[in-house]
């Protein structure tokens, strides 16, 4: 037995690597290092010596408004995201609307959340879009023209946020509703007994102990949010500029005419998702103190 | 439960299935609206007829195929091997299968395109089977945080170690183990992973429009400009999918709850 033999077992140990060698090969090639290419080329000039030149493009053209368009839709969709998805993870969990309606509704998260890429922007350019069903609708019933009257076009910083809520939400009730169950009853029946309100009860027991997961989940929603592509892409072409589509076209054609500029377009990108990631990481292991 | 909470609990559901509910709602509408003044399939007959969907479609199901091949056979050895001999790796892999939701798809692709081009070392880009097989790896690794997680939580409800040392005692290999002991223990949580694998792929856009293979995602998008009401057929078509896979690891993760039953 190697417990009772250190030598040996000291022996055995590169032979147990060994076994995750397929794995790691296989997400070093495909992972790891493709990644590190684009990371590496963002501080390269063409003859591959270094340089923080292309970082400092990036600050140039239509990059910074890209960057920032994009930020914001993720923003916008992350903040909605969790609040509507907080509201409707909240009325199933307290009883505020009968029980049997959970689990389909967590069933129906799962697919909603997966139900991104090219068929969203159909399913939104149906009903928001020129001839959508809301549209036509609006106008045949309330004569009110949603581009004209409204200033609403799909081709923009509302229609995307819209268009995105639609797996921002379901994301958000799958990963807010184990959280909310996590709160337990006893702390809202001490609070009461305390004389507390309900309101009380949520301002200074229920929200800070939520905190961390609704701020994490925030983060992990806006990371989600920035890096969709096919969604932009089917709905609004190229008409609307944010990063991940102007990425895209960079990477079908050059048309930044500097490939170094790519690779610190792409670099951003995943400066930002890590950033917003590794604040989920954090602040959920925060929360699970509370929330076993 | 006041009445005010009930109130505002019923009006953030409603509000929530609502927005849900129309753009599903308006997608059908619209793709039954072919022939004027009635509603007809007349899109889902043009689609379904339509040569190029089909291979398109047949190539993003076998593409779907290869790559839950692909995932299992390399997040199962690795998932056993790590809770049986390298609990103290746990922390380092599970690190790497989620980092393909940190790095967004378009960027590992982008590393594809310029680390496997024709003049690299590894030119899989040159040839039809090597980019069918970087697409089919890029598949895989955008599905190993579902895939790992799927499987490592199927193995945590069963004995790993006891079954394998029983398994060897009597003279079985690695790959007996695995392949007739693990396996089917776990078989529940690899078809979720499969299933899942299979929802995420059959739709994908970006890594099959980017690497230029012709797939059901970028077809999708390529008509979306030039039709007017098959593409929104071909979503009804594409979310009923979604929802055929979900519904499967559902009824999967029923049978669970038998076969766990007499432990």
């Amino acid at each position: 037995m190697p417990a009772h033999q250190p030598g040996r077992k000291r022996w055995r140990l590169p032979m147990n690597w060994l076994g995750l060698l397929p794995f790691l090969l296989f997400s070093l090639l495909f992972l790891i290092l493709p990644t590190m290419h684009i990371v590496i080329g963002a501080f390269q000039t063409r003859d591959g010596s270094f340089t923080l030149q292309n970082i400092r493009d990036l600050n140039t053209g239509t990059i910074p408004s890209s960057y920032w368009i994009s930020i914001k839709i993720s923003f916008a969709s992350a903040v909605l995201g969790c609040l509507i998805g907080f509201g409707m993870a909240a009325a199933v969990t307290f009883g505020a609307v009968p029980k049997w309606i959970r689990a389909p509704l967590l069933t129906f998260s799962g697919v909603a959340s997966n139900f991104a890429g090219v068929p969203l922007a159909f399913a939104f350019l149906a009903t928001l879009g020129p001839a959508g069903l809301v549209t036509l609708w609006l106008r045949s019933e309330f004569g009110i023209v949603l581009q004209r009257d409204l200033g609403f076009n799909l081709l923009s910083f509302w229609g995307l946020t819209i268009t995105y809520l639609f797996f921002q939400i379901p994301l958000m009730i799958l990963i807010i509703a184990p959280a909310l169950e996590g709160l337990k009853r006893e702390w809202r029946e001490a609070a009461s007994i305390l004389g507390a309100s309900g309101f009380q009860y949520w301002r200074m027991v229920a929200f800070p102990i939520l905190f961390p997961s609704l701020l994490g989940t925030l983060a992990l929603l806006f990371a989600n949010a920035f890096g969709a592509v096919a969604t932009a892409i089917a709905l609004t072409g190229s008409a609307l500029n944010i990063v991940p589509i102007q990425l895209y076209a960079q990477i079908r054609g050059d048309v930044l005419g500097n490939p170094h500029l790519g690779y610190a377009m792409a670099f951003g990108m995943i400066v930002v998702t890590a950033a917003a990631n590794v604040l989920y990481i954090w602040l959920r292991a925060r929360s699970e103190r509370w929330l076993k | 439960m006041s009445l005010w909470t009930r109130l505002t609990g019923w009006f953030a559901l409603l509000f929530g299935l609502g927005y849900f509910a129309l753009p599903l709602l308006g997608l059908t509408e619209f793709s039954l609206r072919a022939r004027r003044g009635v509603y007809s399939l007349d899109a889902y007959a043009k689609v379904i007829a339509d040569p190029e969907f089909q291979q398109t479609f047949l190539y993003s199901v076998s593409m779907a195929l290869v790559t839950i091949a692909l995932g299992v056979f390399l997040v199962l050895p690795t998932a056993f091997w790590v809770r049986l001999r390298l609990p103290a790796a746990r922390p380092y892999v599970e690190f790497i299968t989620l980092l393909p939701l940190v790095i967004p798809a378009i960027v590992i692709v982008f590393g594809y395109i310029r680390l496997y081009n024709t003049s690299s070392w590894l030119p899989l880009t040159g040839t039809i089977m090597g980019t069918n097989f970087l697409l089919a790896a890029g598949y895989t690794t955008l599905a190993l945080p579902y895939m790992y997680r799927a499987i490592d939580t199927g193995l945590r409800t069963i004995d790993v170690a006891t079954l394998t040392e029983a398994a060897q005692s009597l003279g079985a290999g690695w790959t007996t183990i695995l392949g007739r002991i693990i396996l089917p223990n776990v078989l529940v949580a690899v078809l979720s992973g499969a299933f899942l694998t299979f929802a995420i792929v059959i739709g994908e856009f970006t890594l099959a429009a980017l690497l230029d293979r012709p797939a059901f995602g970028p077809y999708l998008q390529r008509i979306g400009a030039n039709k007017p009401y098959e593409p929104f057929a071909l979503s009804v078509i594409t979310f009923i999918i979604t929802w055929g896979c979900m519904g499967l690891i559902q009824l999967a993760n029923r049978f669970t709850t038998y076969t766990k039953a007499p432990r």
